[in-house]
C-alpha cells in the first residue's frame, strides 16, 4: 500500500534511524526566533493564570486572547440586539457589526472584486467547518453530481470534510475517489492526474492535514479540477491559524474554516463560496431571517448569504471572531506565527527524534509539519500516554483525531495515535515540558 | 489517576496479565469493542456447575483496559456466576462515580483501586470494557 521507494517510511521505521537532510534545512532557511522568549503569553488569561500547563492541543481548540473575550462581553454590553430583525438604533449597530466582520473575512481571504472591494455577501456564517462543508454537499453537490460522476478527496481528510461526501454520494449515485499521499504526506503530480479526470465533479481537500500536520497542494489539485470541469472545496480549518489564505491562488470555489481554531469563540464558522455558486446552493436549514417572501403554502429565499442563516446567529460570536482574526493577522501577523511556530517544531521534533522510543507519525522533515506532530510511544497506547501526560499538566490530544480512514491506512498500532500541536503562543518551556513527560511515560511503563 | 500509574500491582496486571491466554475449551467467549479507542477484547470462561473454574481474556487495547480486565479474572476465578454479576454490578456502579460500602470495596478487592477512573470520564470505556463484556456474555 505504502510506496517506500527513496522515502523512509515514517511510520515504521525508528525515528532513531532518522537523519535531518541537514542541506533541505539550509535551503529552506534554519528557524532563528528566540523560543525562550514570549511576548504573546500574556494576552491569554488561560495561559497566564496557569503556568502549570504546558497547552499542545491547539489543533483542536486555540486558546482565547483577552481582546476577544472581552469583544465578546462589549457585544452584550454596548451593542445587544437582534442583528437584522429590529428596526431601532441598536439593531442596526448589531448588524453592521456583522456586516463589518463578512467584509473583513472576503478582504483577509482575498474574495475582493476587480477594484479591491470586498466581496462580503460571499461569506456565509454558520456554527464551525462541519455545518460549512455540509451547507456544500448537501445544498451545491446534488446539482452536479449524478450516477458515474465521481468526489475526489485525499484519506488525511477529517470525518468532518469525508462523511459528508459519503452521504452525497450514497444520495446520488456517484463515487468517493480518495488521494492517497507518499508516506511522508506528499500528494503527488502523479497522484493527482491518476484521481482527478474527466468523472470528477467535485475537489474537496484539507489544506492543512490535521495529523500530519503537511500542506496540501491545494492550487494543484483546484487546476486539475478545474480542467476538468469540477469544482474546488478547501477544508481551510488547520490552515486559518497558521498562514494566510487567499482563495484565487488557492483556486477555491468553496473554502469553509472554524473561528476556533483562529482564536476566536467556539460556534462560529465561514462557508465563504463563489456568489454564482452560492446561487445556486439550496439552503439546508430554513425558517426565520432566511427568507424573502413566505405563503400558506410557499416561500422564496433572502438573497446570498442570508437564505443560509437561518435563525438568529451568534452575533458577539461573529463579532469577537472578528477581533480575534483582527489580532492574529494585524497584532500577530503571519509572518510572526511561522516564523515562532517553525522555530517550535523545530525544536520539538529535534529532541523527539533524540528519544529512540517515540515514532513520528508522517514527515520527518520538521517545515512540513504546520503546528501539529502526531506520534507513538513504542507499545504504549495513545490514551495512556495522554494521561499520564496530563498529570504533568501537559496537553496533548490522543485518539484517532476523527481522521480513522487515514489511522487506518497508515496502518498505526490501536488505529491511534498522539499529536502534539503548536501555536505562536508556546515558548520553549512548553516543548522541554513536553520531552521530559514523554521521557516520564516511558518510564512508568520500563522503570 | 496518579496513583494508579504508579501503583505497581496496576502497572504488573497491565503488563503482565496472568489472565491473558487462549483458553482450550471454553464454555462461554464474548467480544467486547471500545470502537472510539480501538480496544478489542474475547472474554472466556469455563463454566462448571454454575461455578466460574477459569476465566481468561485475549485483545488489545490500553493499560487500564487490560489491567482492568487481568483484575476481573482474578476476581471472578473461582467464584458463582451470580456473584460474578454482582461484583460487576458493584465496579460499574464505581466506576460511574457511586460510593460503595467498605465491605463493597473490599469485595472488589484489586479492582476497587480503578475507582479513581470515576473521575477521568474519557477513561471509563477503557475500565469497563472487560466488565460490560462479562455482563453482555451473562445475559446472552
Amino acid at each position: 500500500m505504502i510506496d517506500t521507494e527513496n522515502v523512509p517510511c515514517d511510520t515504521c521505521t525508528a525515528p532513531s534511524e532518522f537523519v535531518f537532510d541537514a542541506s533541505d534545512e539550509v535551503s529552506r532557511g534554519w528557524p532563528r526566533t528566540d523560543i525562550e522568549l514570549n511576548p504573546f503569553k500574556g494576552d491569554f488569561p488561560l495561559l497566564a493564570e496557569h503556568p502549570d500547563i504546558a497547552f499542545l492541543d491547539s489543533g483542536a481548540t486555540a486558546q482565547r486572547p483577552s481582546c476577544v473575550l472581552e469583544a465578546q462581553k462589549r457585544f452584550y454590553e454596548t451593542m445587544n440586539a437582534n442583528p437584522l430583525r429590529g428596526l431601532y438604533s441598536l439593531s442596526v449597530e448589531a448588524t453592521e457589526a456583522i456586516a463589518r466582520v463578512r467584509a473583513q473575512i472576503a478582504e483577509l481571504i482575498g474574495a475582493v472584486d476587480e477594484r479591491g472591494r470586498a466581496r462580503a455577501s460571499e461569506v456565509v456564517f454558520c456554527r464551525n467547518t462541519s455545518e460549512a462543508l455540509n451547507i456544500v454537499a448537501k445544498g451545491f453537490a446534488p446539482h452536479v453530481l449524478g450516477p458515474g460522476d465521481e468526489v475526489a478527496i485525499s484519506i488525511m481528510e477529517h470525518h468532518s470534510n469525508l462523511i459528508p461526501w459519503q452521504q452525497v454520494c450514497r444520495e446520488t449515485g456517484a463515487t468517493l475517489v480518495y488521494l492517497y499521499p507518499t508516506p511522508t504526506g506528499q500528494i503527488t503530480d502523479e497522484e493527482i492526474a491518476a484521481k482527478i479526470g474527466p468523472k470528477t465533479k467535485i475537489v474537496s481537500c484539507a489544506h492543512v492535514s490535521n495529523v500530519l500536520g503537511v500542506e496540501n497542494p491545494i492550487a494543484e489539485l483546484s487546476r486539475a479540477a478545474h480542467a476538468n470541469g469540477a469544482y474546488m472545496v478547501v477544508d481551510a480549518a488547520q490552515s486559518i491559524p497558521h498562514m494566510a489564505l487567499d482563495v484565487n491562488a488557492l483556486g477555491a470555489d468553496f473554502l469553509a474554516f472554524s473561528a476556533h481554531k483562529a482564536l476566536g469563540p467556539m460556534g462560529v464558522g465561514v462557508l465563504w463560496g463563489r456568489a454564482e455558486l452560492l446561487d445556486m446552493t439550496d439552503p439546508v436549514y430554513t425558517g426565520g431571517e432566511m427568507i424573502d417572501s413566505v405563503t400558506e403554502q410557499g416561500a422564496t429565499w433572502a438573497p446570498v448569504p442570508e437564505k443560509f442563516e437561518a435563525g438568529t446567529q451568534d452575533a458577539a460570536g461573529i463579532y469577537a471572531a472578528g477581533v480575534a482574526l483582527d489580532y492574529l493577522v494585524n497584532k500577530v501577523g503571519y509572518e510572526t506565527v511561522a516564523e515562532r511556530e517553525r522555530a517550535l517544531v523545530h525544536y520539538a521534533m529535534s529532541r523527539m527524534v533524540e528519544l529512540p522510543f517515540v515514532d513520528i507519525v508522517g514527515s520527518i522533515y520538521w517545515d512540513r509539519h504546520h503546528g501539529a506532530i502526531s506520534f507513538n510511544i513504542r507499545g504504549i497506547h495513545p490514551h495512556d500516554v495522554a494521561s499520564i501526560m496530563d498529570m504533568d499538566g501537559v496537553c496533548i490530544r490522543a485518539g484517532h483525531h476523527c481522521a480513522q480512514p487515514l489511522l487506518t491506512w497508515l496502518q498505526v498500532e490501536n488505529l491511534a495515535c498522539c499529536r502534539a500541536s503548536i501555536a505562536f503562543y508556546n515558548d520553549k518551556n512548553d516543548i522541554d515540558r513536553f520531552i521530559e513527560s514523554l521521557n516520564h511515560v516511558w518510564s512508568v511503563f520500563h522503570g | 489517576m496518579g496513583n494508579l500509574y504508579s501503583s505497581a500491582s496496576f502497572m504488573e496486571h497491565s503488563s503482565h496479565p496472568d489472565y491473558k491466554y487462549e483458553m482450550a475449551a471454553p464454555t462461554h467467549a464474548h467480544d467486547g469493542i471500545n470502537p472510539s479507542c480501538g480496544d478489542e477484547l474475547t472474554l472466556t470462561l469455563r463454566v462448571e456447575d454454575g461455578v466460574i473454574e477459569e476465566a481468561s481474556f485475549t485483545g488489545h487495547g490500553c493499560a487500564i483496559s487490560q489491567a482492568s480486565a487481568d483484575i476481573m479474572a482474578d476476581l471472578i476465578t473461582g467464584e458463582s456466576v451470580g456473584e460474578a454479576r454482582r461484583l460487576s454490578g458493584l465496579f460499574l456502579a464505581m466506576i460511574r462515580g457511586e460510593e460503595l460500602s467498605e465491605e463493597d470495596y473490599d469485595d472488589l478487592d484489586e479492582a476497587a483501586q480503578l475507582k479513581d477512573i470515576s473521575h477521568m470520564p474519557a477513561r471509563v470505556k477503557c475500565a469497563e470494557l472487560a466488565w460490560r463484556t462479562l455482563d453482555g456474555m451473562l445475559d446472552a
